[in-house]
Parts: structure tokens; sequence; C-alpha cells
């Protein structure tokens, strides 16, 4: 084992060496991303782009890696980020390792209002999608899903304690209740919405443009500039509510802050590329067996990990079958649940290592 | 000094605890005995600030506890909750150094270390958590609560240590270890209030003895004053225990009996 001055089931100095294996990782992911596509642009022009002989590539050139590839790339660094830290302080926050930021209604909040702005987008809220422009579809998923999560959070906090059963039971009734809404909706819909419907739930990382990133990046800095100050009382939350808050953390300031932030960055990137699953799960289990559970890596192991993650799924995902695009959230499930079951069946042996 | 008085608290139309007052004085171990549902378990989540009684309030060094920052109550107190289930898989010392990062230590792993080997889980430091028995992982959280508050009084405040049964599922002898450390602690300056069950291990070791029944103060005081056949004919139900030797076939066991 590395550093072995940190000692005896101090897990510091392994955290250390999987952050850097991280960055590395996502380094190679980003230049796959960038240089990667159907176009012959590859990664020769990508490196003569950087350098600044940017003059020696073909305006097309240009245009490919300057408007397709770099927001494409940006959204996928920047959702993957998002879902993964979600997700892992989801799990933190319930102290589930199968808690996902689905489980808090979220998503299908965010699913809901979304396939509303698709079906009703024409019809009663025509008013409001023509006052939003471009921006209506994004902006109603995100609505949704802080709606659903200010639901739930108001049904479960009695007397200021937010009880985690109540929410997860909750989570699952409006969960329910928002399919079935869903539902409702595809059955108004007509054939040009149903296939709308169909490509919005799968996700893509297709119509990437650096205002879409934009868009996104501040709800997904929300998860990411809190994991310092949540870190330490996400660790002591894993004792219980009443032990945390005898270690001195604020517990109910802390889980309304993890909420919202997660609401936040899960609406908005369910809002920009569809609901793309796994990523929460997955890639803070893999780490949890890599480093250790404590959140103090875990947390930005997790947006290292998640940009990783997505960005190679979404590689596979414009290759595979080149011309045609596989939507990512097939990738990831394809990948991903195989993966976790694996995990699953092979988690008592998994686990036990601790180095 | 931690002074609560006067602490009503009421669920679902029942007094938990009723107008009880209790005081916890550096250098003295407090020890809380009673039957099951007696409240003592409720005494402890409001003195330790936890739970907010209906009436009544409780104090830290003169000033109200609500006045308190939860960080900074952390500091001068730890409390060792019943029995905890960890659904990831931390190692005793990750656990164990929670408790020091509570207290702000500079180097909360070496905190930690040391904190473990005083429970006597020298070794045990890379073992996940979830695969030691329940009396080691007791042991583990006992650490991460002397981790919190490793000196007794830390600069001129006295810090305090709740133990909320701390020797449940624990051998004879890590029982009087427990127990040892805490008194230890109390010696030192500092403040202790344990919950325990066994009369024996509340009589040998409370210097200050606090009988609940119903929600009430019964009894309290030294354990000579305490524990006798009246109050724990009233308060358990059995009588003619106190001071008695049982019949000849049966062997018995005290603790307190080593030191003659």
């Amino acid at each position: 084992m590395p550093f072995k001055s940190s000692g005896e089931g101090d897990r510091t100095g392994r955290g250390i060496v999987v952050i850097a294996v991280l960055v590395v990782m996502l380094v190679a992911a980003c230049l796959l991303s960038l240089g990667l596509g159907p176009t012959g642009v590859g990664l020769a022009d990508l490196w003569a782009y950087m350098t600044g002989r940017g003059d020696a590539l073909s305006v097309q050139e240009r245009v490919i890696l300057e408007a397709v590839r770099l927001p494409r790339t940006a959204l996928g660094l920047v959702v993957g980020a998002g879902l993964a830290v979600s997700g892992a302080m989801m799990q933190g926050l319930f102290r589930n390792p199968l808690a996902d930021p689905g489980i808090v209604g979220v998503t299908t909040g965010a699913s809901l209002f979304a396939i509303m702005a698709i079906v009703l987008g024409n019809g009663i809220l025509a008013p409001v999608s023509f006052w939003l422009g471009p921006e209506f579809l994004p902006l109603m998923a995100f609505c949704g899903g802080l709606i659903n999560t200010w639901i739930l959070y108001a049904i479960s906090t009695r007397q200021g304690q937010t009880s985690t059963t109540t929410l997860i039971l909750s989570g699952i009734a409006i969960s329910a209740l928002s399919m079935a809404l869903i539902g409702l909706l595809v059955t108004m819909a007509d054939d040009r919405q149903l296939r709308d419907i169909t490509f919005w739930q799968l996700g893509s990382l297709g119509g990437a443009t650096m205002p879409r990133v934009w868009s996104v990046l501040p709800f997904t800095l929300s998860v990411i500039v809190i994991m310092p100050f949540v870190a330490r009382g996400l660790d002591a939350l894993m004792l219980g509510d009443a032990a945390a808050y005898h270690m001195g953390v604020p517990v109910q300031k802390l889980k309304r802050v993890i909420i919202v932030a997660v609401a936040a960055a899960c609406g908005a990137t369910v809002a920009v590329t569809g609901s793309i699953g796994f990523v929460g799960i997955i890639v803070p289990h893999l780490l949890r067996i890599a480093m250790g559970p404590s959140h103090r890596f875990l947390l930005p192991g997790s947006a290292l990990g998640g940009g990783v993650l997505l960005l190679v799924a979404d590689s596979v995902a414009r290759t595979i079958a080149a011309p045609a695009e596989l939507p990512i959230g097939v990738v990831t499930a394809l990948f991903g649940a195989p993966v976790f079951l694996f995990l699953l069946i092979g988690r008592n042996s998994g686990t036990r290592d601790m180095g | 000094m931690i002074i609560a008085d006067d602490i009503t608290v009421s669920r679902g139309g029942r007094k938990l605890l009723d107008r009880v007052g209790i005081t916890l004085e550096p250098g003295k171990f407090t020890v809380v005995i009673g039957p099951n549902g007696a409240g003592k378990s409720t005494l402890m989540k409001v003195l330790s600030g936890e739970m907010k009684p209906d009436q009544g309030h409780v104090s830290y060094y003169g000033s109200s506890v609500g006045l308190w920052s939860t960080a900074e109550l952390a500091k001068r107190r730890a409390v060792l909750p019943q029995a905890v289930q960890l659904a990831f898989p931390f190692t005793a010392l990750e656990i164990a150094r929670m408790g020091a990062v509570a207290k702000g230590a500079l180097n909360p792993s070496d905190e930690a270390r040391k904190a473990l080997s005083r429970v006597g889980l020298r070794g045990f430091e890379s073992r996940p958590y979830p695969s030691l028995s329940g009396g080691e992982q007791q042991r583990v959280q006992f650490a991460r609560a002397l981790a919190q508050v490793p000196q007794a009084v830390d600069g001129e405040t006295p810090c305090a240590l709740f133990l909320d049964e701390p020797t449940a599922s624990l051998d004879l002898g890590h029982q009087i270890s427990v127990l040892e450390i805490a008194r230890d602690f109390a010696s030192a300056g500092g403040m202790v209030l344990a919950i325990l069950h066994d009369l024996n291990l509340a009589a040998e070791f409370a210097d200050h003895l606090v009988v609940l029944h119903h929600g009430r103060v019964v009894a309290e005081g030294p354990c000579t004053d305490t524990v006798n056949d009246e109050t724990i004919a009233a308060v358990y139900g059995i009588t003619g225990t106190v001071g008695r030797l049982p019949a000849a076939h049966i062997p018995y066991v005290l603790p307190q009996s080593r030191y003659r």
C-alpha cells in the first residue's frame, strides 16, 4: 500500500492516490471525447488547435471542434460530475448505498414537467412556452425537480426533524404519482410529441451548445461548491442524526442544504440531457470500494469519476453505431446495470478488504 | 457545571419526564438507574441538548444550552449512544477519527489511534466496523467519544462525557475497564453521566446516584443512601436483595469484591 506513513486503518493516502488517478483518467477522457467523432477531425487536429496552430485547420474542422466537440465534452463533464456527486450526497444523507436522486423524486419531477412542456407546449402552456422560448423545457424540468423535492421535504419534516424513512416512502409515492401523470400525458400526446418524449427520456448529450453548458453550470456548481462544507457532516451522519448532532454537526441545516443543492443539480441536468441513469449509483459505489466511504475523498472523487464515466459512455454512444448515435442513457444502463449487479453479488468479498 | 432544572417532557399525552432536576458537577461520576421506560435516555437527550424539553431548561456553565452553537457544545461534551449500526464499511480508526475531528484536533488520526488504544483496541485500526462484534463496536464508539473530549478539563473548562448504557454487550472485564476510564475522566475534573442497568456497577462507580422511576427522581445521593431495600423494592419490584448473600447453591460474582 502506498503512503505507509499514514498508517493502519487510515485511508487518507489511498484517497489521495485515487483522486490523482481519476484526474489523469479525466484528462484522458476529455481528449478522447474531444478527438473522437464521425468526422475526420482527430487528436492531431485537436493538438494543433490547442497549441495555437489553429490557423492550419480548415474552417470546417475548427467549427466541429469549437461548436460541436467542445460543448459536448464540457456538458458531459458538468452533467457527469453533477449526477455522481448528487448520488453520493443522497446516499450519505439516507445512509443507504442504493439511494439515488431518483428516490427523492427529483428525476421524476423533472421528467414530469419536461414532458408537460413537450405535450402541453402548444396547448395550455403555449404562452409560457412562447415567453421562455428555447429555455422552456429546461426550466420546466428544473422547476419540477425542485417542486417535488420541496413537497417531499415538507411532508417528511415534523418539528424541524427530517425523517429519512418518511422521505424515502413519500418519495416512492410521489414518484409513482408523477409516473402516472406522465402516463396520462403520453396518452394525450400525438406521434411527433411521443417521439420527442422517447428521445428526451433516453437522454443525450447530442444537443450540446455552449449556452446550454452555461445554463447547467451554476446548478451543478451548487453541489460542487458545498462539497468541502458537507463532507464531514455526511461522515458523521453515517452514525445517525443524534450522533452527528453530538459531534457538532447542525443536522437540519446540513440536510436542507444538500436537498436543495441536489434538487438544483439534478433538475438542471435532467432538463438539459434527459434522464441518464446509473451514474449517481455506480460511480460512488466503485469509489467506496477503491478508497473507503469517507466523504472527504468520495465527493471530489465522484465529481471526477462522474465526468470520466459520462465522457466515455458518450464517446461509445456516438461511435459504436456511427453515423447513428445511441442515446447515452442506453449506454450507461447497458454497462452500468451488469456492473452494478456484479458488485452486489460480489459485495461480501469486495468490501471486506479495507487495506 | 451542567444543570437541568424542572425538566418535563410529554409525548403522546404521557409524561416521560416529570419535573426532573439534575446537576452534573466537575469531578463527579453521576449514574442514573431505573427500570425500562423510566425516562433515563430521555433525560440524557435533554441534557445533551439533543431534545428540547416541554418545560424547564438546561444550562452549560451558566448559559442556556440553546445559546451554545452545536459545534461549540461538541468540543465540551461527547455522547456514547446505544448500539450504532453502519451501512458503510468505515474502519475502526475512521470512526474514532470523527470524534477527533469534532474536537478540532490538529492531527485527528493520531488522536483516534490514542483513543482506540485507551479502550484496548490497538491493532483494530483497519478493521471494518461492520465486521466487529457488538462489544467491539461499542468500544470503538467509546473511543470516538473519548477522542472528542480527550482531556477532562480543556483549558479551564471541565468537559462532559455522557454514556448511555456503556456496558451493554460488553464482557465483565471490559465493563469494568470502560467504567474505570470514565471514573478517571471524572477524577481528573471532568463530568460524567452514565445510564447503567447493573446496580452493582452503579453502586461501585457512582459518586452520585439518581434513581428514576416513571419519569420522576425517586431517590438521589451517594449509593449508600439510594441502593437500599425500600428503593429497589419500590422501583424494580424485587425485595430483600440488597446486601444479602444468595442461597448457598448459587455461585455469585460481584465485581466490586475485587478490591477486598
